[in-house]
């Protein structure tokens, strides 16, 4: 193990960056393909009709029980057999974190609504609002106060879990320090830097969540 | 699409041992873990709601430190980083002599994360009782640690027992990522017996119901356990 340098980092840090990027790249459509996933399942759940109330529960439940890396499994190796010739793990992870995301989007949506006391929507409809101006005017706008933390932590935790892209060999940003380390010999100084660096990025944003919360929380 | 469909795969030997075997250590190391976790956790979220600053200063660094580091990054510095640190007759040990080492550094990687998780639970737990019972406590005589002991804590786990059911579940969905350190788990197990015989879909069918099975019999256990251990007339609180 040699002596830390700058000069080091500093030629390791154009790599180290085009892993980040795609680390973000994974994050951000991970996170707007779950919300918009996430949302329809939430409104199925929340819908009268019992049928499509019970599938959308059963989704949620069924992708809650497997481990994500079993679902990027399942396409990384499923996908090649369907289409016959073999995809960019980046793809096979992100359709699994998107359907696995949008399962926990779906109950924080869910619970941000089922968080509005039923009382203010029936007042908002005795007071001879509609039941779509009931829901834009007083429950969502409540529902997402209550919503944005929670989701800026989910969207933190799937953030961190793009990571996992390692295995089926995603150049993100651990990997990218997994190669440099591997390659120079030096994997400690890279995993190190790895953790300091997802660290940093993480509290500050669950800084930010939790100064939300103090601010938009009813 | 042309695929051989075999089924029969399954319960083909050597293959089936493989599975059971994967799936026996996808539990044990689960459990051992979330034995470290529970006690690892109970100490670190009652040491975040004690009078003392540095103790509660230290605990809150702890759960910084573990929540914000992915689980892969903290078992790949368990596992490849924390030998190098040591002193070499150390170091050494733990990269060759240690037996299962792959096993022990998967459940005190899982403990360890997982505990920072129990912890923040607890901690709400315990910041949910009023704080007049802990007050009263002390008046009548008791101690600070008896006050933890037969009046916090008792009421503090009973409250949390439902957000400890979706960690229990999570800590055997995250043992999935041991495969990397080369722990043949049951996800290592049918990607392993797909690569060999080219039937990831009879594989991975196989893996996701037993995750599924193992899910279930986890809500079923935790749901008697909510049952039995439901405070009469408490809400219950989720930390995040």
């Amino acid at each position: 193990m040699g002596g830390f340098d700058l000069a080091y980092l500093t030629a390791a840090l154009p790599l180290l960056w085009e892993g980040m990027q795609v680390t973000l790249l994974l994050t951000l459509f991970g996170v707007v393909g779950g919300l918009a996933l996430g949302a329809m399942l939430a409104v199925l759940r929340l819908s009268r009709a019992r049928l499509l109330a019970t599938a959308a529960a059963g989704y949620v439940t069924f992708f809650r029980s497997i481990p994500i890396l079993l679902g990027i499994f399942w396409f990384y190796f499923l996908v090649p057999i369907w289409l016959g010739h073999s995809i960019d793990g980046f793809y096979a992870a992100l359709v699994g974190f998107v359907l696995f995301e949008a399962a926990y989007f779906c109950e924080i949506i869910r619970a941000g609504i089922q968080s509005v006391r039923r009382g203010q929507i029936l007042a908002g409809l005795a007071s001879g609002l509609s039941y779509r101006q009931t829901m834009r005017a007083i429950v969502l706008p409540q529902a997402l106060r209550n919503m944005l933390p929670v989701l800026l932590t989910q969207s933190i935790n799937l953030f961190k879990g793009t990571s996992l892209v390692y295995i089926v060999g995603v150049r993100d940003f651990l990997t990218a320090a997994d190669v440099i380390g591997a390659r120079d010999n030096r994997i400690v100084e890279m995993y190190g830097i790895a953790a300091l660096v997802y660290f940093v990025i993480c509290f500050a944003a669950s800084l930010l969540a939790r100064r939300l919360q103090r601010r938009y929380a009813i | 699409m042309r695929y051989n469909w075999n089924w029969a795969i399954l319960v083909t030997e050597p293959y089936l041992m493989w599975m059971l075997s994967g799936l026996l250590w996808t539990i044990l190391v689960s459990l051992a873990g979330w034995v470290l976790a529970l006690l690892l956790g109970s100490i670190v979220g009652v040491a975040r709601t004690v009078r003392q600053p540095v103790v509660r200063a230290i605990a809150a660094a702890y759960v910084e430190v573990f929540r914000n580091i992915p689980l892969l990054v903290q078992l790949f510095l368990w596992y490849f980083v924390l030998p190098e640190l040591l002193p070499p007759a150390a170091g050494t040990w733990l990269k060759r002599d240690l037996p299962y080492a792959e096993f022990w550094t998967a459940v005190v990687s899982l403990g360890t994360y997982t505990a920072c998780r129990i912890a923040e639970q607890l901690r709400a737990g315990i910041e949910a009782i009023a704080g007049g019972q802990a007050r009263a406590g002390l008046a009548t005589g008791l101690t600070t640690a008896q006050v933890y002991r037969y009046i916090l804590l008792p009421v503090a786990y009973r409250i949390i027992v439902p957000a400890l059911t979706s960690e229990f579940l999570n800590i055997f969905k995250n043992s999935s990522l041991a495969l990397t350190i080369g722990l043949l788990e049951l996800t290592s197990r049918s990607r392993q017996i797909s690569e060999y015989t080219y039937q990831p879909i009879e594989m991975f069918t196989a893996a996701t119901l037993l995750y599924c099975l193992i899910a279930l019999i986890v809500a079923a256990g935790m749901r008697i356990v909510e049952k039995r251990s439901a405070l009469p007339g408490m809400i219950t609180v989720e930390a995040r």
